[in-house]
Parts: C-alpha cells; sequence; structure tokens
C-alpha cells in the first residue's frame, strides 16, 4: 500500500495484531473470508474436512490486523480472531 | 496450520443452539454472515439477553429463530409481525425481535408489515431480501426485479417488484436502513442502532440466494453475487427511498434512509388513558349485592 | 373518569356484552379482533373496559392477525382472546392450528351468523360448528363450548379461559347472533366467588427445562418469553426441546400427545345438562340458541304426555360420546334440532350406531326454529 505522505504519529501507533483460527470442520467452501480479507490472509487448503470441503486456512497469519471481517462474514461460525499482544507478535514487518 | 476440529468452541456459540448446528443455509448462503452480524450488533446494545425475543416466519430466513439461544418463535408464514405485536404490547418490557425474509414479511406478510409501521409499534424488523422463494425451490417474489428469471417466471419476469425500503418508509417507520450481507460491520451497526431506536426500525439486507436465484441469473455462487454487491453498492445515507428500487445487477443504493422521530403505538396509549381515567384503579366494590349464583363457578 | 374494574351484581346486558365482562373477571388483559357482525360488541366491550383495569385491547388489520396477536400475547404470560364471526373464524383457522401447536392458552369466541361466504352477516347460524372441530388443518383436538344466553356467555368465557390455561389451547366459544344480541339478566359474583385457573409454570431450571415435556395429564409446564428460559418454539413437528424433527415418529408422538390430552380429560372438560333423560322415549339434543327453543318445545310435548327428554351440549368438543352411546341403548330416537343442514346430528348418529334413530331438525338459519318444528319432530319420533 502506498501512502501520499506520512502520518505524524505513524511511529507512535501500531496496528493490532490477530490471530485466526479456523473451526475447520464447520466450514463449507464459501471462500468470503478470502475475498473480503483486506491483507489476504486466508487461503484454501488442500485437505477435506468432515464434510468434504476445502477448508480455509491462514496462509499468511502473521499479517492480520485483528480487523474482524473474516470472522462476521463467515456464514458458518467456523473463523474466530483473538488479538493478539504486542510480544506475541512475530515479525514486525507490519511497520514498514 | 491453525486449523482446529469441529470439537472447538466459537465464542459465539452460547448464542446459538449447539445441538441444532450446522445450520440448513447452503454454501454462499448469507444468512449465516447476517445472523452473526445480528448477534454481534445485539451484543454491542447491551440488552439483557433473557429479554430478547426473535419471531420468524416461515423459508430459509424463517429458520433464524430456531438458532439463537433466545426466546425464540417459529410462527406460521407471513405471521411474524402481528404475533411480535401481541408479545410487545402485553410485555412491554421485552425488546423484540422479527427476523424474517422477503416473501413472508412483503408478499403474504405485507399488510402485517404496513400496518405495524403505521401504528410504530416498538420493534425491529429484519427483511432478508434475496429476490427469491429460496426454500420452496426458487420462485418468483415480491422483490424479484423485472426480467430476472425464477422457477415461476422461467421467460424473465414482467412483474413490477416492491422497493422495500420505500414500502416501509411510506407505511411510517422510524428507521430504515439498507444493507448487503457484504457489508457486515455496517450491518452490524446498523443492527445495534436499530434495536436501540424506539418505535418501528426496518432493515433490509439484500443477501445472495446461490442455489436457485443466483443460478438462474448469472450469479452461480454466493461469492459472484458478493462481488456484484461489492462493485454496484452505493452508499448513500439519507437517499429519498423513493428512489432506490433495484434493477437486475444494477446498482444497489444502501445506507440509512430514515431516523426520525414519532411517539410509539404505547406512548399514545398511555397519554389517551392517563388523560381518559384517573391513575387508581379501585378495589373490588363488594359492598353491592351479594350474587350467588349456581354454576358460577366451573369446575 | 374513575376507572371501572371487575364488575360485581346484577346487569342487564347482551350476550356479547356478559363474554367481554366474562373474560375480565377471567384475568383476561389483552383483546385482538377487528370488527365484524354479530362479534363487534365484543370488542367494543373490550375496547372501553381494558385501558382502565390496565389491559390491552389493540385493533388489528384483519382476523389473521387477531388470531397471531393473541397467541403472541398469552407467550408473554398475559391471558388472551379475540372474537370474530363467520368470514372471521375461517381466517383465524390457520393461526388456530398454530395455537394448538405451539399449545398456547387463548379463547377464541365465535358469534356464530349465517353463511356460507358473507351470507347473513346479522341472522344467526350455527354452520360452524363443524370448522369449529376440523377447521385447521392437520389433526388435533379441540375445545368448544356453547353458551344458550347472556348469563351462559359470562360463565362459559371464564370456563373457556380456564380449560385454556389447564390444557394449553386456544378454546372456543361458539356462541351466535341470537345469543350474542340478546339482553338478559347477567350476575356477576364477587372476584372471590370465581375460580380462576392459571398455567402451571415450569419447576425446572433454565438449563434443564424442556417446554414440550408433559406432565401426567399431558400437558406441559409453559414458561413465558422473557423469564430466561431461553426456549424455541416452532410450528413445525417438533420433540420435547421444541425444535423440529422431521420424522414420522416425532409426529406420531407429537400428535398424539395434542389429541390425547383433551381425550384423555375429557370427564373433567365435558359438561352436559340432562333434563328427563332416565324414563324418556325420545330425547332432543341440542346446543346454544337451538337448546333454548328446544326447552320450550320439550315442554310443551311432555303437556301431550309424550316421554321426552333434553339433553343440552354445554361443551360441544370434546363430543360426549359415551353419554349418548349410553342414551341410546334406551330410547327410540335422538331429535336435533340445529341451524344448518346436519353437523352436530352426524355425531349423534355416530354415537348413537344404529341403536337409536337420529332425526335432524334442521334449519338453514336467517332464524331460530318455530317451536312448533320441532315438537312435530318430537311426535313423528314417537310414533
Amino acid at each position: 500500500m502506498k501512502y501520499w505522505r506520512k502520518a505524524l504519529d505513524q511511529d507512535k501507533v501500531k496496528p493490532s495484531h490477530g490471530q485466526v483460527e479456523i473451526l475447520k470442520d464447520k466450514c463449507k467452501g464459501c471462500r468470503f473470508c478470502i475475498e473480503f480479507c483486506p491483507r489476504q490472509v486466508l487461503e484454501e487448503s488442500t485437505e477435506f474436512n468432515r464434510k468434504g470441503y476445502h477448508p480455509v486456512y491462514a496462509a499468511r497469519g502473521d499479517d492480520c490486523v485483528n480487523c474482524g471481517l473474516c470472522e462476521l462474514i463467515c456464514p458458518d461460525f467456523a473463523i474466530m480472531v483473538t488479538p493478539l499482544e504486542e510480544e506475541e507478535v512475530k515479525g514486525e514487518k507490519c511497520h514498514a | 496450520m491453525n486449523l482446529k476440529g469441529s470439537d472447538e468452541k466459537h465464542y459465539i456459540d452460547k448464542y446459538l443452539r449447539e445441538d441444532r448446528m450446522p445450520h440448513i443455509w447452503c454454501p454462499g448462503c448469507g444468512l449465516g454472515s447476517i445472523l452473526h452480524c445480528f448477534l454481534s450488533g445485539l451484543i454491542k446494545t447491551g440488552i439483557s439477553m433473557d429479554k430478547v425475543v426473535v419471531v420468524s416466519g416461515i423459508g430459509c430466513t424463517g429458520r433464524v429463530a430456531g438458532y439463537l439461544k433466545l426466546d425464540s418463535f417459529h410462527t406460521t408464514h407471513g405471521r411474524a409481525i402481528p404475533f411480535a405485536t401481541g408479545l410487545k404490547l402485553a410485555n412491554p418490557k421485552l425488546k423484540v425481535v422479527v427476523f424474517s425474509g422477503d416473501g413472508d414479511l412483503i408478499a403474504i406478510g405485507g399488510n402485517h408489515l404496513i400496518h405495524a409501521a403505521r401504528r410504530n409499534i416498538d420493534m425491529t424488523v429484519i427483511c432478508v431480501n434475496n429476490f427469491n422463494y429460496g426454500m420452496t425451490g426458487g420462485q418468483l417474489g415480491p422483490t424479484t426485479p423485472l426480467t430476472a428469471r425464477t422457477t415461476t417466471s422461467p421467460i424473465g419476469n414482467y412483474e413490477r417488484p416492491f422497493n422495500v425500503p420505500y414500502l416501509a418508509a411510506a407505511s411510517g417507520a422510524v428507521y430504515v436502513a439498507r444493507w448487503t450481507s457484504m457489508h457486515v460491520r455496517r450491518l452490524e451497526q446498523t443492527i445495534t442502532e436499530g434495536l436501540l431506536k424506539r418505535g418501528f426500525s426496518f432493515i433490509e439486507v439484500i443477501s445472495p440466494c446461490p442455489t436457485v436465484y443466483g443460478r438462474m441469473n448469472r450469479q452461480p455462487t454466493g461469492l459472484d453475487q458478493l462481488r456484484y454487491y461489492r462493485e454496484n453498492s452505493v452508499i448513500r445515507h439519507g437517499a429519498d427511498p423513493k428512489e432506490v428500487d433495484i434493477d437486475l445487477n444494477g446498482k444497489i443504493v444502501v445506507g440509512k434512509f430514515i431516523d426520525i422521530e414519532r411517539p410509539t403505538y404505547s406512548d399514545l396509549l398511555d397519554e389517551v388513558v392517563q388523560k381518559a381515567f384517573e391513575p387508581e384503579l379501585p378495589k373490588p366494590d363488594t359492598s353491592k349485592k351479594r350474587a350467588t349464583v349456581a354454576g358460577s363457578t366451573p369446575k | 373518569m374513575p376507572r371501572v374494574g371487575p364488575l360485581v351484581g346484577e346487569f342487564f346486558m347482551n350476550g356479547d356484552t356478559a363474554c367481554a365482562e366474562g373474560a375480565i373477571s377471567a384475568g383476561c388483559r389483552f383483546f385482538a379482533g377487528y370488527p365484524i357482525t354479530p362479534a363487534t360488541e365484543v370488542a367494543e366491550r373490550m375496547s372501553a373496559r381494558l385501558p382502565e383495569i390496565d389491559g390491552i385491547f389493540v385493533q388489528m388489520e384483519d382476523e389473521l392477525a387477531s388470531m397471531n396477536a393473541i397467541l403472541g400475547a398469552s407467550w408473554a404470560g398475559v391471558k388472551a382472546m379475540t372474537a370474530t364471526s363467520g368470514p372471521g373464524f375461517s381466517l383465524m383457522m390457520e393461526n388456530l392450528g398454530l395455537g394448538v401447536m405451539l399449545e398456547t392458552p387463548c379463547v377464541l369466541a365465535n358469534i356464530q351468523r349465517a353463511g356460507p361466504s358473507t351470507g347473513l352477516p346479522t341472522l344467526v347460524g350455527q354452520g360452524d360448528m363443524m370448522q369449529a372441530r376440523w377447521g385447521s388443518h392437520g389433526c388435533y383436538s379441540i375445545i368448544a363450548l356453547s353458551p344458550s344466553s347472556p348469563q351462559e356467555c359470562y360463565q362459559l368465557t371464564i370456563k373457556a379461559f380456564n380449560l385454556s390455561e389447564k390444557y394449553r389451547l386456544p378454546v372456543l366459544i361458539m356462541s351466535d347472533e341470537i345469543v350474542g344480541h340478546m339482553s338478559e339478566k347477567v350476575v356477576i359474583p364477587p372476584p372471590e366467588d370465581i375460580e380462576i385457573f392459571s398455567r402451571r409454570k415450569p419447576t425446572a431450571v433454565p438449563e434443564e427445562y424442556l417446554p414440550f415435556e408433559p406432565d401426567a395429564d399431558l400437558v406441559p409446564p409453559m414458561a413465558n418469553a422473557g423469564e430466561g428460559y431461553r426456549f424455541h418454539v416452532t410450528g413445525l413437528t417438533h420433540d420435547e426441546r421444541g425444535y423440529p424433527v422431521m420424522t414420522a415418529e416425532a409426529q406420531d408422538r407429537l400428535v398424539r400427545r395434542l389429541v390425547q390430552k383433551i381425550e384423555q380429560n375429557k370427564t373433567d372438560i365435558i359438561d352436559i345438562e340432562e333434563d328427563g333423560i332416565d324414563n324418556a322415549e325420545v330425547v332432543v339434543c341440542s346446543y346454544g340458541i337451538s337448546a333454548r327453543v328446544s326447552q320450550f318445545a320439550v315442554e310443551r310435548a311432555r303437556d301431550e304426555g309424550i316421554k321426552v327428554g333434553m339433553l343440552r351440549l354445554v361443551t360441544v368438543w370434546p363430543f360426549p360420546e359415551e353419554t349418548i352411546r349410553q342414551i341410546s341403548q334406551r330410547v327410540k330416537a335422538f331429535v336435533v334440532p340445529e341451524i344448518n343442514y346436519g353437523q352436530i346430528a352426524l355425531e349423534v348418529e355416530r354415537c348413537a350406531g344404529g341403536a337409536a334413530d337420529t332425526i335432524l331438525v334442521p334449519n338453514m338459519g336467517g332464524s331460530a326454529h318455530r317451536p312448533e318444528t320441532i315438537i312435530d319432530a318430537i311426535r313423528g319420533a314417537v310414533r
């Protein structure tokens, strides 16, 4: 993402991070979460779940900013996003 | 991979009847998203869950009541609103929500909708509009856009559909909004606002029906329909409800259209009763001739 | 204006008004209805009386809505009723079925006029008796009471509420235009002399509450909305939890119980009046206004020396099968005057099972029978 100018408080404000958990057997493969995740965190897996769908998984979990959109849009209550404490965050690349 | 099995619980599960899960809705249906937005929006209101009552009619959306771990009623086709009217007027402490589909609320229940709005009964109506009768196999509905194909309009619909927000607003709803099932955050906020609004609040949610409507109208997956919403939704808060018709594959105007104040049915009733009567109910008058009638007490 | 609570004393009022007062005495605090002749007076009385006793009167957009509104009110814990006549009764059938399926206590008064269709709006009929029994689709049992006087309109409305609360179903008051519009003395006893029954509440904690698990009398205790039980109820075939179950087994279990909870408790429910049955050769069996004309005819026939008894059905449904069966063993014939072309007569004939003749005295509606017509039928029966 490109910014035309730098926010004055960019050094102080850090985007939050979330951990995406998939309850894989609930997934019915509608792909809503994959399509609408603003950070493209999710992808379809190759494995089959109990229902015979390919459940989604957090392919780029570290990129999650805890916006919770995937959780809300999932029609099958299969995704949970929990905020991560700052020290738990792996790889500070979001701040680049 | 951070995948968990079915035994894992979702935080929202405590508001759902887990023993009835998984729900019956097709992959790509928007109802699950809308139900999640409803619960999430409801939690944010801080209203006691014991006081929330959800009433549904018949159809795919009608199944919502059965999945909620709240006092919930799955009534007859089209009659959710009068049933809810009885609940609310008899116990004004209840927070009454009607959650039903477009066929249920706008066709067979259309008369009840306009009259509840006219009376300004304090309730929130969430109308999920998927442009057809999904559960019975995708027939023409009162909201099917002109020229759209359904199983009872195989050569294209030639009936003019209702503009649902306009109908609700013209009938007297004090709060009218529309979103699609893709606008989850905005829908969630609107549901919170609608639930906290005093009076008849009406929220239309455009939602995909990939299995029948979508398949017959060149949007065969839920994702196709959500992409259509993303590309064609126009947010216009305060738009004149007259101008929010939906054409086949045309623009969908979304936003909050109406948010006004008007006394509710109960406000006006209380006012009239206070004017008409003295405040106190008398004690039963037993000074009069005591009458004993054979058989006056039923067995 | 001072408020007037439940009335006590002697009054001159019509049957519809007495019905409304009976409801108030029974604890009814919610009325939803739609104007229709000749039931409108019930709504009018309720619209004047309920607001002053902190009840709710609401005039709905139609009878479909009225019936649903009283079901909703009942689930909110308030005793509720509606009143209608022929065409409105037809519209209420849809959600009468919902009331039966959700086991919802409420009262529906049908002030019968002559049909079919719009028929004779201002004139009497008794043509809805079979509709009362079978009018909603599917298989179920129902309770219907038939008053013969304004006094009885008052009393039977109380009884209807008590039965509906006890057995958890809509109870029908099958009145008619003449009884509804006739004015007579109505005696209203003080509240402490009126027996009131209210629905049994669950004793289980919310987590263990099963909304459709019956007690020994086959009636499940009932929680109201907003009490923290968080129950689900549905018009679909359901199990004890109230959850839909789409199997023949669940259907069998549920429908059997819905029917049996009435059939098993028949002796408690059925109320009939017998007069001179023991040594009778012929028995006149009737109900509502027709029973009142019949009583007069019976007395005139007795003056002629005919041994004739009178059996008045205060409870029409469930039908007093056993009583008719027993009487049929001793008498020559039943004479059944009713303002239709034979409805309750069919039931009498069924229960008599050929042991006694059944003679229908039909009347297509518009006026009550002339006593002479019934006397002629009695004479014919003993010949």
